[in-house]
């Protein structure tokens, strides 16, 4: 017994050692447990809220493009889509079969699906098919038995309401490319666009919006469990635009099938009325990426159907420079309005012959005579007296050849050419090169919206520059009123002469373009003032001419420009319009009738008169309707 | 009244009714309370439905009690003669996990026994603790000094330890060898040896790592730099210290638990339970937990001081270690504190055999306690 108490003795005095092992290991334990909830415990808070929660963007609504009175000209419209959740069907090829009975899918759709299938888990829903219509819908709701995991659902789409009428000026939108969203990582979001031209790109910013959030609550693996808040998104602005849309689609009406431009401009603070380019596309195949034989159709039309002719498009003005010459004689004092110059049909410079449009001549010419026959020869001597560089200083000032406040992307400035700018290509000026520019013909490359700027400002004497954004979001934009534009700096008679020649070139016996004058019966002694040009796109020599070269005999692209430019009421200016129908042959037969048109068009509705157009009421139907 | 009157009332009143009585009921109210929180923590892990855990969970305890009753009930001194026998027994069955045992998580853990996977191991400690509780029963502390007497215990020891190394449980094995040497150090081994011994285990340290499985290296590296991993084999830790971090003192309240119903918890309902638990009922929570562990723990060492012939001691110290290295190295796991290693919280974390072994061994406790006064005829002999 004595040794079992001795050994139990010892027992007793470790196995309390044992214990307080233990003791001392568990509270160990228990100082830990406090570390991590207590002193670490804020730290671990953060972490576990951003295990659980998921903040997903959403991607705002595009923010619409306006016509002057509101009508949108680029909006969103909902797009019916057909999305597949692979976890909510067994068979996903079964499904997509049956799919396929009901609307065709192609090979290459079915890869993108697999691709996508692959890449994502099993909830994450892959769109099927965009833009179902009704009766697809209707097919796969009925027979919704057969679809297992298929569910139509509603995301916004671009929309276009007047199509290619105004494709040039609204533009499109596209998907983003890498580049973009590396740089705005919201254009990531499913159904985000980006502008790619026109003023969907120019107010890409604005339109874009501010994406909204959504807190998802989700588990290890990512999926949903709920939504615990919701942001929505800041739709992007509405820019309001300075574009008569109403009046856009009846100039495109009036140009039918020329290939041609027009650009009405209101003169007195340059606000863009109509914009119209003839052929167009239709903005919304973008929308969704264009296929490859659709961008060859495009890229191979001579008639350039991508091509915004009014800003882009590069021609020699013609007869339409003859007033810019005058100015820069009259400003320099080379010429006095009574100083006359005698056509006998040409005029001979060294060994060169420059022929008048007029074989037999015009005679005794002066400044208003010059402008209302167009005579060439005294454009030509005017234009030698003065010398290129004065010219060319006046026309730029007139916005001729010069960068423009307009705000499209792909505006080009187009030539004015002058001893300098020869000199710089290596070459020297001729004096003929001088006479040739008298008649807007050489080397001059101008825009058709430079042309309306060169009449708004000849018929203002103000410096308005051209634009097309009225406000933004409700902002107006600054520019607006005639207040805010320089004064040209030119004097009142020399403005007064142009503009008295050009007042006789519609409205007086014998003037060049008769067919330009108004027929307004409601709008008594309202009258245009314009002036006509024939821009030849090759050089024709006096051989030709003398074996009785006929212009519009040749091929359609040798055949010259017709343009004409014009504003109107002739007392106290409102509207300009510049015009170039392409290989139009004759100013005066083939644009001034149009021009004719489409300002009595302007003048009816009076788009910025007091009063609204009367068929504004009526633009929900026209809005709808979509240009051939 | 004297000892020797108390004896004789408790010996004359040896029926069945009367070792019932004997039952440390107090101790057996613990059991169920621990077994009630793996209720509720299991309930919670079901995403707060008592399927598929909780209700499989309590069906089991109740099933365990009924055992450990009936163990407690078995005579000490029979359990003691057929402790060497129970010892061949679990060395068999080590050797045949090796041999056709069934592989779990990159290991041959478990053996299919009866329709139920089995992990020899577990009840190898058991064995175990009674082999070596019979051999140093009947040692004197001079044998205690004889180097030869402590061979065959030693490797008694070994043998299991190296088998479940084999595995390979590196738990495990370091767990019955903390078991072993705790028994020899109560058993009266002397310091000096205690010392060397130290001294040697330490100095195998880099040897064993060596030896080392490479996710077992992989859970060592993890350990000393989880953030290097956050994905991969760290994953577990971090997210743990999350739950558990996140929970704070207060807790976020019963089935709120965010890291354990989002999935973002590994094996919630097994290793990670007091994780679970823990991020629910908070600081607080988890204390409240281990001092039920704590008090079940200590209540296996006073058992052992109160018993009166070493063989009980010896069952009952080794056996509250044993328990004791289960919480140490589970909880320890959970809190980052030392690396992951598949050990689950007995009596809480979910599983049938595991369940099971533990109730075994509460069962030779509670005979240790109700056999507290024993009379063996060793003793006798040694005494005569």
């Amino acid at each position: 017994m004595k040794r079992d108490t001795k050994r139990a003795s010892v027992f007793t005095r470790r196995a309390l050692l044992v214990g307080g092992v233990q003791i001392a290991a568990l509270s160990a334990l228990a100082a830990k447990l406090y570390q991590v909830t207590v002193i670490e415990g804020s730290r671990y808070t953060t972490l576990a809220e951003s295990n659980r929660v998921s903040s997903r963007l959403i991607s705002p609504p595009r923010g619409r493009l306006l016509d002057r009175f509101g009508v949108p000209v680029a909006g969103n419209k909902l797009n019916w889509r057909a999305l597949l959740i692979p976890e909510q069907t067994s068979d996903v090829q079964g499904t997509l079969e049956n799919f396929s009975k009901l609307l065709p899918l192609a090979d290459h759709e079915r890869l993108r699906i697999d691709r996508e299938m692959k890449r994502h888990r099993r909830f994450i829903p892959i769109t099927v098919r965009d833009f179902l219509s009704w009766d697809d819908m209707a097919s796969l709701e009925v027979n919704a038995p057969d679809l297992p995991g298929i569910v139509v659902d509603v995301g916004t789409t671009r929309e276009y309401p007047f199509g290619p009428a105004l494709a040039h000026v609204v533009g499109y939108v596209a998907p983003p490319n890498e580049r973009d969203v590396a740089q705005d990582t919201m254009l990531a979001l499913p159904g985000m666009r980006i502008g790619r031209a026109g003023m969907e790109r120019v107010h890409d910013r604005n339109l874009r919006g501010r994406a909204g959030a959504v807190q998802l609550e989700v588990n290890a693996v990512g999926r949903v469990i709920r939504e615990l808040d919701r942001q929505e998104g800041v739709q992007g602005s509405d820019i309001q635009l300075t574009i008569d849309a109403t009046l856009q689609k009846s100039v495109i009406d009036r140009l039918g099938d020329e290939s041609a431009s027009a650009v009405v401009m209101d003169v007195r603070n340059g606000e863009v009325l109509a914009m119209a380019t003839n052929p167009s596309f239709d903005p919304g195949l973008f929308n969704s990426g264009v296929s490859q034989a659709q961008w060859l159709e495009w890229t191979r039309n001579r008639r350039a159907p991508l091509i915004n002719k009014a800003t882009s498009g590069l021609y020699a003005p013609g007869s339409t420079f003859k007033m810019a010459v005058a100015m820069a004689a009259l400003e320099a004092k080379v010429i006095t309005t009574a100083d006359t110059v005698f056509c006998p049909g040409y005029l001979d410079f060294g060994d060169r012959r420059f022929s008048c449009w007029s074989k037999g001549g015009h005679g005794q010419m002066d400044l208003h005579g010059g402008l209302k026959n167009s005579c060439d020869v005294y454009f030509y001597e005017v234009a030698r007296r003065t010398g290129i560089d004065r010219i060319a200083a006046v026309a730029k000032r007139f916005g001729l050849g010069v960068p423009l406040g307009i705000e499209l992307p792909g505006t080009r400035s187009g030539l004015m050419p002058t001893r300098a700018w020869r000199m710089a290509q290596g070459k020297a000026w001729n004096i003929g090169d001088t006479i040739v520019s008298g008649i807007g013909q050489g080397f001059m490359q101008l825009t058709p919206l430079s042309l309306a700027t060169y009449v708004s400002r000849l018929a203002t004497g103000r410096a308005v520059e051209p634009h097309l954004t009225r406000s933004i979001d409700g902002r107006a934009q600054p520019g607006a009123t005639p207040d805010d534009w320089p004064s040209m700096g030119i004097s009142d008679h020399t403005l007064h002469a142009v503009r008295e020649g050009m007042w006789a070139v519609v409205n007086e016996q014998g003037g060049s373009a008769p067919l330009a004058k108004l027929n307004l019966p409601d709008l008594p002694g309202v009258q245009m003032a314009g002036k006509t040009g024939s821009a030849q796109v090759r050089n024709v020599s006096r051989e030709q001419r003398e074996h009785g070269y006929k212009s519009e005999n040749q091929a359609w692209e040798l055949r010259p420009n017709a343009l004409f430019v014009c504003f109107a009421p002739y007392d106290a200016p409102r509207y300009a319009i510049a015009l170039v129908v392409e290989h139009g042959n004759a100013g005066a037969a083939a644009a001034a009738p149009i021009a004719r048109d489409i300002m009595q068009d302007v003048l009816t509705r009076d788009p910025t008169g007091p009063k609204p157009p009367q068929r504004v009421a009526d633009l929900g139907a026209a809005a709808g309707a979509r240009t051939p | 009244m004297s000892i020797l009157e108390r004896r004789l009332i408790r010996e004359a009143s040896f029926g069945l009714t009367g070792k019932l009585w004997q039952i440390s009921w107090l101790y057996v109210l613990m059991l169920c309370a621990l077994a009630g929180v793996g209720y509720v923590a299991l309930y919670s892990a079901g995403g707060g439905s008592p399927e598929p855990f909780a209700s499989k969970h309590i069906l089991r305890f109740g099933f365990g009690l009924v055992l450990m009753i009936c163990i407690a009930m078995v005579d000490i001194r029979v359990i003691a003669k057929m402790s060497w026998l129970g010892y061949a027994l679990g060395v068999l069955l080590l050797i045949l996990v090796l041999k056709m045992g069934h592989t779990g998580k990159g290991a041959e853990r478990w053996l299919n026994l009866g329709g139920m996977q089995w992990q020899p191991s577990e009840l190898m400690k058991i064995m175990l603790v009674l082999a070596i509780a019979h051999w140093f029963h009947k040692a004197s502390l001079e044998q205690m000094g004889n180097p030869l007497f402590l061979i065959p215990p030693a490797l008694a020891v070994l043998v299991p330890v190296v088998l479940i190394l084999k595995e390979p449980n590196l738990g495990t094995a370091v767990i019955t060898a903390v078991v072993g040497g705790a028994i020899f150090f109560a058993a009266g081994l002397r310091w000096w040896m205690l010392l060397t011994l130290g001294g040697a285990v330490l100095g195998a340290v880099p040897l064993a790592y060596s030896h080392l499985h490479d996710y077992q290296r992989a859970r060592i590296t993890t350990f000393l730099h989880p953030e290097s991993d956050p994905l991969g084999a760290g994953y577990n830790i971090i997210q743990s210290k999350i739950a558990l971090g996140s929970g704070g003192i207060w807790g976020k309240g019963f089935l709120q638990g965010t890291q354990s119903h989002l999935n973002f918890l590994p094996e919630k309902q097994t290793d990670f339970i007091f994780t679970l638990f823990s991020e629910e009922f908070g600081l607080v929570g988890g204390l409240f937990l281990m001092t039920l562990l704590a008090i079940i723990i200590l209540g296996g060492l006073v058992m052992a001081i109160r018993c009166r012939h070493q063989f009980g001691r010896l069952v009952a110290l080794g056996l509250s270690v044993n328990f004791f290295m289960y919480v140490l190295v589970n909880i320890a796991m959970v809190t980052g504190a030392i690396p992951v290693g598949g050990v689950p919280l007995p009596l809480v974390s979910h599983g049938g055999t595991a369940m099971l072994t533990v109730m075994i061994g509460m069962g030779i406790l509670m005979s240790v306690h109700v056999h507290r006064d024993a009379e063996f005829s060793e003793d006798q002999e040694l005494e005569g």
